[in-house]
């Protein structure tokens, strides 16, 4: 059958340069290994030159599938899945990009282009290592490449190739209609949680952390079969380079989390973020162990270990990720494409003869036997990486906990408060780290005069305690949710945080003189130390702000207190009406109005927050987006007023409009003075009646004379409201200005006076059918948190700095 | 020994124990009728929204109380009481992971993760019944 309006041109050039990637990939990697194998220098350009020709054309074949892919979103070619199922022509061009991250095969394709970026950095950089460090590079870009393939083999499905069409991929009768183009006018469109602008900025660099972790990989690898461990030179500055791009990709998850997701903060031990985390922590292991080599001679073992295991859990981490198997514990884990056993094998080709290679090498791995020195920097360095490496086999540990399920069949679920579980052990291993990364470059390598440890070490101890204790003492930090020792613990890790920043800020003077070149490892402290403070005060201190004050849980609130009710306190949301200035803490907070912006489809909610002391006042405009086509619903993403010291951070839980026309009517009352009514849902007070009282100054005209009724109203909840109905006469002619309650829906209007002497008055009472605009709201106050955004930029300027050292010709500097 | 040795031993055996001392934490999966019978103690129930019985969740009375029927795959179904507001799409939700425990008559939830169809986007089951509505 011939179809309509089908572009079968991109996709065919699409499965072409997929199947070159593949092949050009394999040649590669057989070409690099081979350029190792021969003696003959002449032998050796030969099979380089192919090598580097292969991995030309597998470069240009995983550009131009990115190009394609992009082609085929950017045009809105619904007859490709990809498209269908990821895009819509809605879309803002500045999230074209982020549809290739939302499906598993634009991932898979943005990782292998930055082994393609990486691979040219190495082919030109790496000189004698070339062809051992490629040959891992060029492996992993094969194995890649099987993952968009998407051809049967055996009946065995390999790879999930994202060039594949609609109609071949389902069997929806339309599909078989000849004109089926024309009736699929829109796609799918893309996940609203991934319409923000951190979604087009941080997968990029998470895959750039991700990939980067083959380089020492690869330089371990290659040196085991090389047999020559001069590749820890090399690569310290790439081990530094992949730490600062994974710390930064990752953070720039967590600020996504704190800006885009209403889960209330930025880390929330979810298995995605562990799994990505881990492997950052383990790098940062072998990191240090490689350095303790260079000084020492101490620790190469522990480095191969470390870099292997390191690329190992990158890997693990994209099995449990994209196998579908954290599904029940995950909020964001991609789905299972069926591709199971390929991940598995994925992990496996590169894990099993990594370890063995090691096994088999290790006894020949150069070792020294004698004991370090406990006055030596490298004794501290190397507790500090395994300490490390074992809080991420803990954290690793504890998120696999599905893969046990499917190994042996158990029903094993995370536990009550999973967060803490994490936290209770954590907070130890930052105390741990903390006081490490403090005391350590005090020392020196191998040996440590004590005279000069004693002296150097003493003035940043001193000025740490005191701040600490300033912090501890003035700063509030009472978290006794689970109890004085886990507080205790929190207090500690605050000391030792602190202690890290001020003295590896020191060290930059007393032990570095000032040379700020040399200063790259003590800059990096300085922000990992920054990251843990922040991470402390503010989960420490985090606080809810809208705690429910509309009087409407009398439920649930009785029951808070009680021990052991599972709900906790549960009134953390705030009921506001439109209009309504509601209690709330500090400050009086008012849902003014809301607009609908047609670009980006959002709906803006502007929330006035006015502080009942002073007159601090501002606005926050959390917004909602619509979700996708077929989908109910919406996705909130906060705003936040950012303090110095404090970021205030709202976020909308539930929104009514109100949508039904109004057909109520008045019903018109006698009252007077002190008289009580009765409506629907409660009590209506007269208090007494003002003539042209000053505070309504802004609803009458001068020369109008104005009564207004001072009403109270008490509804049955037990709030009480306060209206003001009331009416302007001038001469003979008279105008009724009404009152509205919103949160009762009630309308009053003062209509006439009935009786002069009497002092009987005619109200008109309407309660309106329809429900008034409404909306809930969380705000969440995050005291600290810009220490733990601004210490990850100082540790990434940290790292750059140690990069730009150490790749300098000047030799090997040995002050680290 | 080395001083080293003896470290990593140590810290090595800290790791084993607190590992331990996790699965003592850990909870399991339940069905609705396997989950009363541990009445009061923590467990993650795996449901699904019970369409034919009304939702009751009104954000002006109490925007903190949310109650619906879940059932379960063998057909069982509990009342479900969770005190926090309405998780955007829950009616459109496939599964429903809830963590609580029973309490008498009821299911006191305290946190829901829900399955999605929109994280479900590539599963080729969930899109082969998920047909654009065509007019023509």
């Amino acid at each position: 059958m011939k179809y309509l309006g089908e572009h079968l041109l991109p996709g065919q050039l699409g499965h072409f340069f997929t199947i070159l990637s593949l092949v050009a990939s394999l040649v590669a990697t057989v070409a690099f290994y081979r350029s190792t194998r021969v003696g003959l220098a002449t032998e050796k350009q030969g099979w380089l030159r192919l090598a580097r020709v292969a991995f030309l054309l597998e470069t240009i074949s995983v550009f131009a599938m990115f190009g394609i892919l992009y082609y085929i979103i950017s045009h809105h070619l619904f007859e490709y899945k990809y498209a269908y199922t990821h895009s819509d022509k809605s879309l803002q061009v500045e999230y074209l990009l982020s549809c290739f991250w939302e499906g598993q095969e634009g991932s898979f394709m943005l990782w292998s282009f930055w082994h393609c970026v990486l691979g040219w950095i190495l082919i030109w950089k790496a000189k004698a290592w070339e062809g051992g460090v490629m040959t891992v590079v060029s492996f992993a870009q094969f194995t890649l490449a099987t993952m968009l393939l998407g051809v049967y083999v055996f009946g065995v499905k390999i790879g999930s190739s994202p060039f594949v069409l609609l109609r071949n991929e389902f069997n929806w009768p339309i599909l078989s209609r000849p004109d089926y183009l024309n009736l699929i006018k829109d796609g799918e469109g893309l996940n609203t949680l991934l319409q923000n602008y951190w979604m087009v900025i941080h997968p990029p660099i998470l895959f750039l952390g991700f990939a980067s972790t083959i380089v020492p990989f690869a330089y371990a690898i290659a040196g085991l079969l090389q047999k020559n461990h001069d590749w820890v030179k090399p690569s310290l500055p790439w081990a530094s380079f992949s730490a600062a791009v994974l710390g930064t990709g990752i953070m720039m998850g967590a600020a996504w989390a704190y800006e885009s997701l209403s889960f209330g903060g930025y880390w929330a031990w979810d298995p995605v973020e562990n799994a990505s985390l881990v492997p950052w922590l383990t790098l940062i292991a072998g990191l240090h162990t490689n350095l303790i080599y260079r000084s020492s001679g101490h620790s190469l073992r522990a480095t191969y270990f470390f870099y292997i295991i390191t690329f190992s859990l990158i890997l693990y981490s994209t099995f449990l990720t994209r196998s579908g198997i954290l599904g029940d514990t995950s909020v964001h884990a991609f789905v299972d494409l069926g591709m199971n056993t390929q991940l598995l094998l994925f992990l496996l080709v590169f894990l099993v003869p990594a370890l063995s290679l090691f096994g088999m090498r290790y006894k020949g791995i150069p070792a020294i036997h004698k004991e370090e020195n406990t006055y030596s920097r490298e004794f501290w360095m190397f507790i500090g990486a395994l300490v490390l490496f074992l809080s991420g086999m803990v954290i690793i540990a504890k998120t696999s906990t599905p893969v046990v399920n499917k190994l042996f069949g158990t029903k094993i679920a995370p536990p009550e408060d999973p967060e803490y579980a994490h936290n209770q052990i954590q907070v130890f291993v930052a105390i741990i780290i903390g006081l490490l990364a403090a005391v350590t470059q005090y020392f020196k390598y191998k040996d440590t005069p004590k005279a000069f440890f004693g002296k150097k070490i003493w003035v940043p101890t001193f000025i740490a305690v005191l701040i600490s204790l300033g912090i501890s003492f003035f700063g509030a930090v009472r978290f006794d949710k689970h109890g004085p020792g886990f507080l205790f613990a929190i207090h500690l890790a605050i000391f030792a945080a602190v202690y890290a920043v001020v003295a590896n800020a020191s060290y930059i003077w007393l032990g570095l003189k000032g040379k700020i070149k040399a200063a790259g490892a003590s800059v990096a402290h300085v922000g990992f130390g920054m990251v843990l403070v922040g991470i402390l005060i503010s989960s420490a201190k985090k606080t809810v702000l809208s705690w429910n004050t509309t009087g409407v849980t009398p439920l649930s609130e009785e029951k808070a207190g009680e021990r052991g009710n599972p709900a906790g306190n549960p009134r953390e949301n705030l009921t506001l009406f439109k209009g309504v200035a509601t209690d709330m803490g500090r400050y009086m907070v008012t849902y003014t109005r809301d607009t609908l912006n047609e670009k980006d489809r959002k709906r803006y909610f502007e929330i006035k927050f006015k502080a009942k002391e002073g007159n601090e006042s501002f606005d926050l405009y959390p917004d909602v987006i619509k979700n996708n086509k077929g989908m109910e619903g919406f996705a909130a993403n906060p705003a936040a007023k950012h303090y110095w010291y404090k970021d205030i951070f709202a976020y909308i839980t539930s929104f009514q409009e109100n949508t039904g026309e109004d057909t109520a009517k008045f019903v018109n009352r006698d009252i007077k003075v002190g008289d009580t009514l009765y409506y629907s849902n409660g009590l209506i007070v007269l208090n007494k009646v003002q003539v042209n009282p000053a505070e309504q100054q802004h609803k009458y005209k001068t020369g109008e004379t104005a009564l207004f009724l001072d009403i109270s109203i008490l509804s049955k909840a037990g709030s009480r409201y306060h209206a003001m109905p009331g009416m302007a006469i001038a001469g003979n002619n008279f105008r009724p200005i009404t009152d509205t309650v919103h949160s009762q829906s009630l309308i009053l209007s003062f209509n006439k006076v009935k009786d002069e002497k009497q002092g009987l008055l005619e109200i008109g009472i309407k309660e309106s059918g329809a429900v008034t605009d409404l909306l809930t709201l969380k705000v969440y106050e995050f005291p600290m948190i810009n220490v733990l955004w601004l210490g990850i930029v100082v540790m990434v300027l940290g790292f750059v700095m140690s990069i730009l050292q150490r790749t300098k010709k000047s030799g090997p500097l040995r002050v680290a | 020994m080395k001083k080293t040795h003896v470290i990593i031993l140590v810290l090595i055996a800290a790791a084993i124990v607190v590992l331990i001392s996790y699965t003592g934490d850990l909870t399991t999966y339940e069905t609705v009728a396997s989950a009363r019978q541990k009445e009061g103690k923590f467990v993650n129930l795996i449901a699904k929204l019970d369409h034919t019985q009304p939702l009751e969740y009104d954000p002006v009375k109490n925007p903190n109380y949310l109650s619906f029927v879940a059932v379960d795959t063998l057909g069982n179904a509990i009342k479900v009481v969770y005190h926090s507001n309405k998780p955007t799409d829950m009616e459109k939700s496939e599964r429903l992971v809830l963590k609580g425990k029973v309490q008498g008559d009821h299911f006191e939830c305290k946190d829901i993760l829900l399955k999605c169809p929109s994280k479900y986007k590539d599963d080729p089951k969930a899109m082969q019944n998920n047909q654009p509505v065509v007019s023509n």
